[in-house]
Parts: structure tokens; sequence; C-alpha cells
């Protein structure tokens, strides 16, 4: 979990320091806005994207790259924000959920993915989502075996896997 | 997570310098180099890796690739693996490393994956990943609770009474098939080092998985001049069609001339402690037909030293189905 919120820490000598004195600062720049932050070293992208930032669209499943829930874009390319670091990513053009559209404006696969009934739970969509937007950009056969190949870092447990590559062939389709 | 101190070097030789002050560069660094992070942040949520400096290299420009004087290609330590595989030159003349590549982790794996970082890829087995469990590649000593325990994706190559942890990666059975050779700058100048001599066999100090030392920074893989007129194959076998680790897989880079095999490569991945060269088989078919009796007769040679365990016999007869496959689809492309 974030190690931002904890009031103390340990450290690998056993002493036991707060997090204030080895909190580090960093700026983040995510949907195009420009995040100043003080944050733990530990800090995952992740857990400063939800906790520090609070922008919570990005979902944590399993936290240790096996999901594909915490799927993001760094510089225009589908990652997982759970296997980052956030002080790796200053200067970085970082882009989640809350970046792609809004309710009132969805982006093409979020039109798609409500069009095509693509979830049950929700818990995976927004990382659905962000990979499939990706793979628009990436070299992807035609076909839609092609696309669960490449859809297979997106896990959902409620199965709605079929109904997630129509949308996504949807869009394809159209473009 | 234990606390670190995050640096990023200014330079090669900041990061060199700064890695030499580590106690070694295998199990236990204290520091570490950061490229993907997919190995090492995993690593470290779970204790495994507890360095106390990390030492971000992702802004050291080795992410290039170039062709090099000889009309081989040269590879830069940090070169994503999805751009490796998705490179003109590597689908064209290296199909195998992208067939490699392309069938391991999942897309969004591979754009943070690294070339050095794969190289340097841990085993997927489950004690040396549990910190509660003993270990002998982790805590020296300890034990391996695997070879009366849950072994059944494990190694039947290479392993020894101490450790049968099995190498993961898929792009190093391609690089093996490839003849690779890394390239490492350290403290006392640069060296080159093939792929076959780059991973170590586990014996009595399975801690141990590579020739690095403190201060070892791998700044790019080679690839020899491309095989002309060779056909490569990779294939992986495995319990689900995507996104999982081999239960078996073979690399192949095969020309034939007339009748005969003129030219051979064979690696193996998922089945031994590291990626796993054969030259046994290489010699069955140096030379000889291409035809199924003598592809037969090198998967029986690729596997002759296999040792299984409790729950892995099965791989002994899949890897040399996985071989015989692989070669018969290169043979016939």
């Amino acid at each position: 979990m974030a190690t931002t919120v904890d009031p103390t820490t340990t450290t690998t000598a056993g002493q036991t320091s707060s997090a204030s004195e080895i909190a580090v600062p960093i700026t983040l720049r995510i949907n195009g806005k420009e995040h100043s932050l003080r944050i733990d070293p530990r800090t995952t992208l992740l857990d400063c994207i939800r906790e520090t930032v609070e922008l919570t669209g990005t979902k944590k499943g399993c936290d240790h790259g096996q999901c594909g829930a915490c799927t993001i874009h760094v510089n225009g390319r589908r990652v997982l924000s759970c296997l980052g670091l956030a002080l790796a990513h200053d200067g970085n053009e970082i882009t989640t959920l809350e970046g792609l559209g809004t309710p009132e404006a969805m982006h093409p696969m979020q039109a798609a993915f409500l069009a095509c009934d693509a979830y049950q739970c929700g818990y995976c969509t927004s990382g659905q989502i962000m990979s499939a937007v990706a793979l628009l950009n990436e070299p992807c056969g035609s076909d839609d075996a092609a696309v669960k190949e490449l859809m297979s870092g997106n896990i959902c447990r409620c199965g709605a896997y079929a109904n997630i590559v129509a949308a996504i062939q949807q869009v394809r389709k159209r473009a | 997570m234990h606390t670190f101190e995050f640096i990023r070097p200014a330079d090669q030789g900041e990061a060199i310098a700064t890695s030499a002050q580590s106690k070694t560069a295998q199990q236990g660094a204290d520091v570490r180099f950061l490229c993907g992070g997919t190995t090492l942040i995993d690593l470290m949520k779970l204790n495994v890796e507890t360095p106390a400096r990390v030492l971000d290299i992702n802004r050291l420009s080795l992410d290039k690739i170039e062709t090099t004087t000889e009309g081989g290609l040269k590879i830069g330590a940090t070169v994503r693996n999805s751009d490796l595989a998705y490179h003109d030159k590597v689908q064209s003349d290296y199909s195998v490393l992208t067939q490699a590549i392309l069938s391991g982790a999942s897309a969004q794996i591979r754009n943070m994956a690294t070339t050095a970082g794969n190289l340097v890829q841990r085993t997927r087995c489950v004690y040396f990943r549990d910190t509660a469990m003993p270990c002998n590649k982790r805590e020296p000593g300890t034990g391996c609770p695997a070879i009366t325990g849950s072994n059944r994706t494990l190694a039947i190559l290479g392993t020894s009474e101490h450790c049968i942890a099995n190498n993961p990666s898929d792009m190093c059975v391609a690089m093996a098939a490839l003849e690779a050779v890394i390239h490492i700058q350290g403290p006392k100048g640069t060296r080159a080092v093939p792929v076959g001599e780059f991973h170590l066999l586990p014996g009595d100090t399975p801690h141990r998985e590579t020739v690095l030392e403190p201060g070892d920074l791998i700044t790019h893989v080679t690839l020899p001049p491309p095989i002309t007129g060779s056909k490569q194959f990779y294939l992986k076998l495995r319990d689900r069609a995507s996104y999982e680790f081999a239960l078996a897989s073979a690399a192949v880079v095969m020309t034939v001339a007339g009748e005969n095999i003129s030219y051979i490569g064979i690696a193996l991945g998922g089945v031994g402690t590291k990626p796993w060269r054969s030259p046994e088989a290489e010699a069955v078919l140096s030379g000889k037909p291409a035809n199924a009796a003598n592809f037969r007769q090198a998967a029986e040679a690729a596997l002759r030293g296999a040792r299984p365990q409790s729950e892995n016999k099965f791989k002994i007869e899949l890897a040399k189905r996985c071989l015989v496959h692989a070669l018969e689809t290169a043979a016939n492309a």
C-alpha cells in the first residue's frame, strides 16, 4: 500500500525515521497538469497517482504486474504503474483514465465499452480501456485473435473478454 | 519495501563508480541499477531485493539500436523489449528474437522491460519469491524446499542439489541461439561476454547467477551479422496461450544447403537453470539431412542430461517434442 501515509517507516538499518524526513520533491505531469509533490522514494507511480494526486480512476489489483488493472500511458505508451517508481517519471507525459475523456465527452473507446457492455463489475475497466487505446497505435493484426493476444496482460475476473474484444474491434473498424 | 536512496547518475562513469561500492552484484546487492523495474520493483515489494541505493539508468542514452561495422546489430542496454521486437532489422534478420520477445509477458511489460533487465531477469520459483521460506538462492545455506516441494514448472537441466530454479527469459533463449555477445563496462574497463557464458549454473552457489561484479554495467548487446538464408523459429509451450512463462520452449536458427543442414543454432527455454544452448543437439544436426529422424535424435541429445524432479518428469518429453516441432517448422518455412 501507499507508503506516503505511514507516519513512521523502518529503514534497512532498522532505525525508525519519520516519513517527512525521507520524503523527496518531485514534479509529475499528469493529464497535462503539473503536480509538485513530496513523496517517499518507495512510492510507486500507481500509489502516487491514487493516494497523493488523488486520481482514483487508475485501479490497484495485484500490485505485482500480473493483472493490468493499473495500466496507464507514459509518453503515449501503455505501462503498468504498479511496477514503476514515481521518482523515475519526472518530466514524462503521464495519462490516466481521467485524461482520456469525461462522462460528457467520452473517448471513442470509452463509448465503445459502454455500447458493447464490455464490463461487469468494472474494476479492471480502467486498465482495459487504457490498454485498448494504446493498442490502436501498436502493430496488431486485424483479427480478434491478434487483439486477444495484445490484451492478454489485462485480466477480467468477471469474464467480459468477448465484449471487450468487440468494443476494441468496433473502434478499430471506424478508425 | 525497505527504504532506499534514489539516485539518477549523470553519466555511465558515475553509475559504475556508485555501483562499485556494492558488496555484490548478485543476490543481496546493496546498490541496484533500475531500468524498467519489472523485476526489481516487484522483488523489492516482496523484500527479496533490499537495495540501499537505486540507480536510475534509464536516461543514460543506452537506448539505441544501431548496425555494427561487421553488419550485425548493437542493441543498447535500455532498449525496451517492444522496441527491440518490432525493430525492422530484428524482424527481418533475427526473427527468432522478435518471436521470443513477443511470446513473453504482456504488451505493457514489454514496453517497460529492457534488454539488460531481461538478461538479469530472476527466476519465478515460488520459494525464491517468498521470504518466509528457505531458499539457497536468496539466503545461501538455508536449503531448497523446491526439491521436495512444488517443482512442476522448474528446471530439469543444469540443476544441482542446492537449486533447481529455472531461468524464465524468452529473449535470452533466442539470443543464445543467435550467439549474442554481452558488453559490460566495469571499474576495470570493458569486456565482451558471449551470452552462453554470461549466466552461471547454480552448483553450490545459486545466489550467483551471472558473471556480473560490483560496478559492472551492461552497456549493450551485439548480434553477429545475419546468417544468410537462415530459417528461424521460436516455439513456446505453456499452461496458458498467452501471458505465461514457458514450461518448455525452443529457439532454432537453421540454414539448409542442398540436402544438408549447413548452419544450426539451438537453445531451449523453461527447462534450464540458465538459457540452455544445446551444442549436443547442434552436433547431431550439423551437416546432416533435415529430416524427422535426425530432429528426434537431436532432441534426444539435447535432453540426455535431464534430471527430473518429483513433479516435472513430463518436461523431458515436452521439451523434446517442442524442439522437434520447432525444427520441423523451421525446415519447412
